[in-house]
């Protein structure tokens, strides 16, 4: 993968598991002395700090697991007595539940900082495919792990979610409602439909770790992208990744888990909703439906348009359409940082984002639904209209000579032969 | 680097939208100092003592708390009643248990392991015994409203007579702090309802705040343990911290040193 190997076994066992299976020279090659560009800045170590978090949230959830009971009587008091009872109990569900709003925190950065610095293009497109089809995922799965609390806002975040399915029957009539008592079990939210998250909900969590080994292979055909999007030109303009890379990734990974342990240890409530303290109840709807903040942007989306099913379609679409950025995007600059004019755009886009996460906590309507509406067409706007048109106007900055004159300025020596065949151009 | 820098401020605000946005109309709730406040507070065992009389000679009568047992009473960090005190607490309550070896059910004094006794058998019993009203059970209240036991706080002394331009329904008291301002509750605290045997004025206000704060452990009453292992496990990732980034400088000068004696 990407570069020759230059693994030696030095003993007979290791010798002998080379000609068999050879783990340890994939983990010497693409772990320890992976050529990794050298200026890489804080914003690349999200990625080992999302593979520590989707183990955290395994082997909480396994432990969790074995205590929870998925029916309707009993899902929200084995919660409470997970909490009560269980020895650590209180440790694994609050761990469980931050952990969550801590990995879509970094898995947010991780995408953005992937749109800033270009690493969707070109020959990195499958990579960031993959990354979008962990998103979708990720999202899922949170969904379905929030219901299984079975509090009010649960109950009714899988109502709103799943009767969403129903606006298929402006299509077909009748299809929406087939398959949405299908998804249920039955003719509303119940114990099937709760145990059938639950299955799915301790699945899915596999089907990511399958998919990161796929983005983390894909990573490694091209190699990492780095800030200033200039190809790797020589071997001087990289670095092993053992030991500048881990020892930097593990210093960000503590910083993580300092506002990880913040939140979990003195405000362990603090991002949730208290009406999931209040068990489901069918008969009465909470006054607001609001969902997890990670899914507000989207919510404010869905809300935005008038019409259900093309509500629908534009929930998905918003991060379907992250899909095709490596082709919408016609600039041939990798990095926002040398886009004059694209740079503007970007962080408005973010702004934009931002917003939408304050407006899908509001009630739909007046000036809500009116900027709801606005950053709506903004988001949509941003990958279809600037992304294509500002890639042909714009003029870009002048980029560095190579990654090594980048980090050393003018002085540095002239790029070395090329030796290394890891850059591809 | 600075709009980078706002980026991540403004990421972090976002994160306490939900929060914010959830002040109910209108209600005025305010902050109370609690002996249980983060970082490094504790439950008052007296004051959760206390609170747990109020709980049982008023609340009691009308709401349950089906998650708690009466052995939590004297575990770590709650009221930190003695074994014998709870299982004379535990007694006082007459649990229906059964069936018996004739198919009966019959009643017998609380154990320790019981759970604390619902005052109503079913949640019809509840609403024909209140005026159609449900009293909430309170194992979680203190987690499952906004503003947690200020909000407790709030509700309790939060009665008093509507404004008069205020049309009230049928039965329906006046609270400052209840969402909509109509609560089907009567006040439940008047002054001498419980006696204080510590000192304690047994004013409203007393056992509005002593009754918040014992609602407040039976929601969360592994708290005191959670900020005593937070507090560890930060100190050592704020020292892990200072050694990760020393080792990082340290690691990454070797390259410094490289890129230096090459262009020298």
């Amino acid at each position: 993968m990407g570069h020759p190997s230059t693994y030696e076994p030095s003993t007979g066992v290791e010798r002998w598991l080379d000609s068999r299976l050879p783990v340890p020279r994939m983990m010497h090659d693409q772990f320890m002395v992976f050529p990794t560009p050298r200026n890489l800045n804080y914003w690349w170590t999200f990625g080992g700090i999302l593979t520590f978090m989707l183990a955290i949230q395994i082997v909480t959830g396994i432990v969790l697991a074995m205590h929870y009971q998925p029916t309707v009587d009993g899902a929200f008091d084995s919660v409470e007595k997970i909490m009560r009872d269980v020895n650590w109990g209180w440790l694994l569900r609050y761990a469980h539940a931050i952990g969550a709003s801590m990995f879509f925190v970094a898995v947010y950065i991780h995408t953005f900082r992937g749109l800033y610095y270009g690493s969707y293009k070109a020959p990195r497109e499958v990579l960031w495919i993959l990354g979008v089809i962990i998103l979708f995922l990720m999202i899922a799965t949170a969904f379905m792990g929030y219901s299984l609390v079975w509090g009010q806002m649960s109950f009714w975040a899988v109502t709103v979610i799943t009767n969403l399915f129903s606006s298929l029957d402006a299509v077909i009539p009748g299809l929406g409602t087939t398959l949405v008592q299908w998804i249920w079990g039955g003719f509303a939210v119940g114990e099937p439909t709760l145990n059938r998250l639950f299955a799915l909900h301790y699945l899915f969590p596999f089907v990511i770790a399958g998919v990161v080994i796929l983005h983390i292979w894909a990573l490694h055909i091209p190699g990492s992208n780095n800030p200033t999007g200039v190809e790797v030109k020589s071997a001087k303009d990289t670095i092993p990744f053992h030991p500048y890379y881990t020892i930097k990734d593990g210093y960000a990974l503590v910083l993580f888990c300092i506002l990880f342990g913040a939140l979990l240890f003195y405000a362990p409530n603090f991002l949730g909703h208290p009406d999931n303290y209040i068990p489901a109840n069918p008969l009465q709807t909470p006054p607001h439906i609001v969902p997890e903040w990670y899914f507000l942007p989207f919510y404010a989306i869905l809300r935005a348009i008038p019409s259900k099913l093309f509500g629908v379609i534009a929930l998905i679409a918003s991060i379907g359409i992250l899909v095709f950025v490596p082709w919408l995007d016609t600039s041939r600059i990798r990095s926002v940082s040398y886009r004059p004019i694209f740079k503007w755009f970007f962080w408005l886009f973010v702004i934009c984002c931002i917003a939408l996460g304050y407006l899908g906590s509001q009630a739909p309507d007046g000036w809500y639904l009116f900027f709801g509406r606005l950053c709506t067409a903004y988001y949509f706007g941003f990958f279809l209209l600037i992304m294509p048109i500002v890639g042909f106007i714009e003029g870009p900055k002048k980029l560095p000579g190579s990654i090594t004159q980048s980090v050393l300025g003018s002085k540095a020596p002239p790029g070395g032969s090329q030796q290394h065949a890891g850059g591809a151009q | 680097m600075n709009v980078v820098r706002t980026l991540a401020v403004a990421l972090l605000a976002g994160l306490a939208i939900p929060a914010t946005a959830l002040g109910a109309e209108g209600t005025k709730i305010e902050a109370q100092d609690w002996s249980f406040a983060p970082p490094f507070g504790r439950f008052d065992k007296g004051q959760l003592q206390r609170g747990y009389k109020v709980y049982q000679y008023v609340c009691a009568n009308c709401h349950s708390a089906r998650l708690l047992s009466y052995r939590n009473l004297g575990e770590p960090g709650g009221p930190g009643f003695s074994h014998e005190a709870v299982e004379a607490l535990a007694s006082q309550a007459q649990i229906t248990d059964g069936p018996d070896d004739t198919g009966q059910m019959y009643q017998r004094p609380g154990v320790p392991s019981d759970r604390f006794r619902s005052p109503y058998a079913n949640d019809a019993a509840a609403r024909a015994a209140n005026n159609g009203a449900l009293p909430p059970d309170l194992s979680v209240m203190a987690k499952a409203r906004a503003g947690g036991s200020d909000y407790l706080y709030a509700l309790l002394t939060g009665y008093g007579t509507a404004p008069s331009d205020m049309k009230m329904s049928q039965g329906m008291q006046y609270n400052t702090a209840f969402p909509g301002h109509q609560i089907a509750m009567p006040n439940p605290l008047v002054e001498g309802v419980v006696e204080y045997t510590d000192g304690t004025k047994p004013t409203p206000d007393n056992y509005a705040k002593d009754v918040s704060a014992f609602l407040m452990w039976a929601a969360e009453p592994k708290l005191e343990e959670r900020y005593k292992v937070g507090a560890r496990i930060m100190i050592f990732l704020l020292v892990f911290a200072v050694i990760m980034y020393l080792s990082k400088r340290a690691v990454w000068a070797r390259l410094h040193r490289r890129d230096h004696s090459e262009s020298a």
